[in-house]
This record gives C-alpha cells, structure tokens and sequence, in this order.
C-alpha cells in the first residue's frame, strides 16, 4: 500500500489538528467530518476542532506488520475514546507495550507516521502518549 | 417472488495454487457445478471476489469467466463486499432467479491471494476497512479483530485459552475434508503455543491465506426436483450491515450487523436459532465466531466462547459450526469463501458430508462476514428431497 501524497494534503486537517465537526440539530460530536451527521442523519457542516484528550478503549501490539509498517513492528495500535464522545484509531507512542493498560488516559501528539523510502513522500499525523496526571503522578 | 433452490455444487480443493491461475480456478469449480446440476448453459454468471484487481492485476472476472467457460449467451458480473463477496453474489443471483428475470444462474466465488508476498496480501485485504482512519494507522486485518479480541478478554474476563476450542474444532473438523488446506487436527498445547502476530490474537486464532474457488447453481424451486435429485431450497437470504471503521460503531463487540442479518433471515424462514441444525458461521478469526455465535443468538453477549468451552459447537454439540472445517482449517479464500459455505451446508443437506455428517440435517445457516463486521450475509438452506 502507497500513500498517496493528495491524501496527506486532503487530511490535513483532521491528522494535524483533529478537525471535526458539531452537530448543529442534536449536538453528536463527529470525527472524521462526514456532512451527515451519524446520529440523527441531518447535514451537518459545522466543524469544531476535538481536544485530543480521551482514554483508551483497546489495544493490540502488531508484531507482524502489513507492507510498509514492516520496518516499524513491533508498534502498538488502539481505539482511543475521545472525551468528546467519538473513537478514532490512532498508535501509542512514549510508552512501553507492557505499560499500556484499558482506560489508560491518554493525549494526542504529532509524529511521524510513516516515510516511503530515501525519495518517497513522510506522512505526519496523530498518535497518542499517555497523559501523566499531575506532575509526574502515577 | 418465486423460491429459489440450489441444483448443483463444486469446489476446487482450498490450497496454494501456484500453478494455477484465476481463469482456471473459476473454470473448473464452475463447471464441476454445472455438471453437478446437469446442465450445459445458464442465463448469468455472478462472481463474488475481493481482491483479483489488486493481486492479480485482473478486473472484469465476469467478462473472463464467461469467455473461458464459453458459456456465450450468459450475463455476468463480479460483486464486491470484502470477505462477505462470495454471500454477495449469492444474494444477486438469488434476487434474479426469485424476481423471475432469470432462470438458471450460476453464482462463483473465487480468490486468489498467494501469486504476491504475504505483507502485500494482507495490505491489500486491509482494503476491507476504512482506508484513510485505520488502514493509514498501521492497522492490519489481524490487529483490528486482535483490537475486539482484547477487549472482549477485558469487558467479560476470559483469557486467550478459553478460545482455543474454536480453532481446534475447526481442525478436528477439516481433518476429513479432502477439500480443506489443513486436513489435521491441532491440540491445545499447539493452540497455545503458536506464535502471537498482534496480541492477544496468535497464528492459532487466525484462518490461513490461501487460493480457492467454489460455486453454485440456481434455479426456481418449482423445476428444482425435475433438474436435480436433491435439490436445497434457499429459505433467507439477507444482509446487515454497520460503520465501516470498527471505531465508529456506537458497540463494536455488539457485531451489529450480524444480528441484523441474522433476525432478518429467522423472519424470512420463520425459524428461530435452535430450529438450525447447523451454523456454517464466519471465523475468520477466533473471537469473530465468538461474536457470531452471539448475534446470531446462540449465547448472551459475553458468553459466545462458553459454547466453545462446553463442546456445544462440536458435529455433536448444540450448536455445530465450521462442519467441514470453517475458515479456520478448510481456509479463508476470502471471496470465495461464502459460497465453500454454502456448499458445505448443501453438502450437509443431501446427507453427503461422510465423516462429518450431522444426522438427518434438514436445516442449515451460512453467515459471512464483510471487513470486520461492516457487511454481514445470512442464508438459511433447506432440504427438499
Ligand atoms: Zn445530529
């Protein structure tokens, strides 16, 4: 699989900034925007950006890795819960797969999610690190 | 709308067919059917099949197919729905027939997925679920059921053991089908000690990579008994379906779509889930014939790997499943794999399965699973003979 570099510049706004949207009819907070709101089917054009915080739902260590993650395996995949109410599969960074634990706080973070070769474009995007509660609590 | 029956049925053995190619693997499964229903031509051809554009290089399997099974006068298409294309094609080739457009109907399932490296199989069955917000995550096929396999352990406290009796039925069953990839059966100590490929789901958990093809023929059933000694009657067939991104599904262990398939298809047969004799269900992998066996409402939510536990899913057991070996152990061509289903389950009817064969069986349900539970196919077969 290829990333395709219209792609990258297409969603820009959700894997940089985790742009949204608020329904305006019955309040549903959607991520990724899709203009018709999944809870109650009206067009919804709002966007409203989410705060990257939530917690996660579940997590798996891929140790055999589809092609062009290969050279990333072992890394760690999840759904996090957003704290605005919607799920969004993202990996885990700055923390060791033993550590990672279901409804483990968690923030979003930028980074590098993949590169395509010396010449190939380097896609950027979300993952989430565990949020440390206090200073350096837990 | 007229009933609809199955008057004939082939498969290819599922394997590693290096040395043959996607034409073949269709024509001769195709035609061992049409022999099979004792005929020479049909009116369409429909081909469930997933991937032959991106790993073959080969689209227009219906224009190919009818070529080289010169089958000159017959209208064919392939349909698309990920894992669940075969089920897909069913569906069509049932609605043609029932509607009275079309009388004889050939419906194919083929795949062929081992021509590439197995990275490049499986980025391409990652298709299956949603490119731009899981599949550019790193997320593989494997990790997004490994993702509802460890929270299910989480939500309902069981560990990777307790699933093992799914993947060890299926080998126990495939052990006599001369038709399956594994044709031997596994332990527990092998279950466990297979290697993990995304925690918690293992090598054990998953059903194989590999080439197949299968097919069946339709027909209305009142000329079913004049065409065939056995014919099986297609008492439901239906369709749910649910988000296509396992994250935004409201309750992604609720497999949403298989209970609607499967409530959808009781109504139409009006039969409840212990009339069934069997249940050919889809797994895929081990906590997807967990999720099954509770949409479909053989268990609670929560206490689908009990029946595992307790044997109920063994030719013996309450709940039969995976008869000729399931996806597990007879193995997961993908797009072919719901129609090995179907003639698993015909195989059951006609009282043909040998070895395996569930006394006196007059009522089967075939479920196939598209991505990770997006689309999900429910048939419901009946012996007429
Ligand atoms: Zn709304």
């Amino acid at each position: 699989m290829t990333t395709k570099v219209a792609d990258d510049w297409r969603l820009r706004g959700q894997r940089y900034r985790l742009e949204g949207e608020r329904c305006e009819h019955c309040g549903e907070m959607i991520f990724p925007p899709r203009d018709i709101c999944p809870a109650c089917k009206k067009p919804t054009k709002t966007t409203h950006t989410l705060s990257g915080r939530g917690e996660v739902y579940t997590y798996s260590t891929v140790l055999s890795a589809p092609q062009g993650f290969e050279v990333y395996a072992p890394y760690t995949v999840a759904i996090i819960k957003l704290e605005e109410g919607p799920m969004i599969t993202a990996q885990l960074t700055d923390v060791a797969s033993a550590d990672i634990e279901i409804g483990m706080p968690v923030e979003m973070v930028t980074r590098r999610i993949r590169t395509q070769g010396d010449d190939g474009p380097i896609t950027y995007g979300y993952k989430f690190r565990p949020v440390f509660l206090g200073q350096g609590a837990e | 709308m007229r009933d609809v029956a199955i008057i004939g049925t082939g498969e290819i053995p599922v394997d590693e067919h290096w040395t043959t190619g996607i034409r073949h693997l269709m024509l001769e499964a195709g035609l061992s059917a049409m022999r099979d229903a004792n005929i020479e031509s049909v009116d369409a051809l429909y081909v469930g099949n997933m991937l032959s554009g991106e790993i073959v290089g080969q689209s227009h399997l219906g224009a190919l197919a009818v070529d080289f099974m010169g089958l000159d006068n017959a209208e064919a298409f392939k349909v698309e729905a990920a894992c669940a294309s075969g089920s897909a094609a069913l569906r069509v080739g049932t609605m043609a027939v029932a509607s009275g457009l079309l009388d004889l109907v050939l419906v194919l399932g083929v795949e062929k997925m081992t021509d590439t490296s197995g990275q490049e199989t499986s980025a391409a069955l990652a298709g299956a679920a949603d490119a731009e917000y899981e599949v550019s995550q790193g997320i593989s096929f494997v990790a997004l059921n490994a993702l509802l396999m460890q929270r299910y352990m989480y939500d309902y406290g069981w560990k990777r053991e307790d699933f093992a009796n799914f993947a060890i039925t299926a080998h126990a069953n495939g052990a006599n089908n001369p038709f399956a990839m594994f044709q031997r059966p596994i332990s527990a100590e092998m279950y466990a000690r297979s290697p993990i490929i995304a925690t918690p789901v293992g090598l054990m958990d998953a059903s194989p990579i590999c080439d197949g093809a299968a097919a069946v023929v339709l027909a209305p059933a009142e000329f079913a008994r004049a065409l065939s000694p056995a014919p099986v009657k297609i008492k439901a067939s239906a369709v749910g379906m649910a988000p296509l991104a396992v994250h935004d599904r409201k309750d992604p262990l609720a497999l949403e779509a298989a209970r609607i398939s499967s409530r959808k298809a009781y109504a139409q047969a009006g039969i409840k889930p212990e009339d069934l004799d069997f249940f050919e269900l889809h797994d895929a992998f081990t906590i997807m014939a967990a999720l099954s066996l509770e949409a479909a409402g053989f268990a609670e939510r929560g206490k689908g790997v009990q029946l595992a536990l307790d044997n109920e899913i063994s030719l013996k057991g309450r709940v039969p499943m995976a008869t000729m070996g399931g996806l597990k152990a007879r193995g997961h061509p993908v797009g072919a794999t719901g129609i090995y289903q179907v003639v698993e389950a015909v195989m059951q009817l006609r009282g043909l399965a040998g070895a395996n064969q569930i006394p006196g069986a007059r009522l089967g349900m075939t479920q196939n699973i598209g991505g990770s539970g997006a689309t999900v196919i429910t048939h419901i077969f009946e012996a007429m003979s």
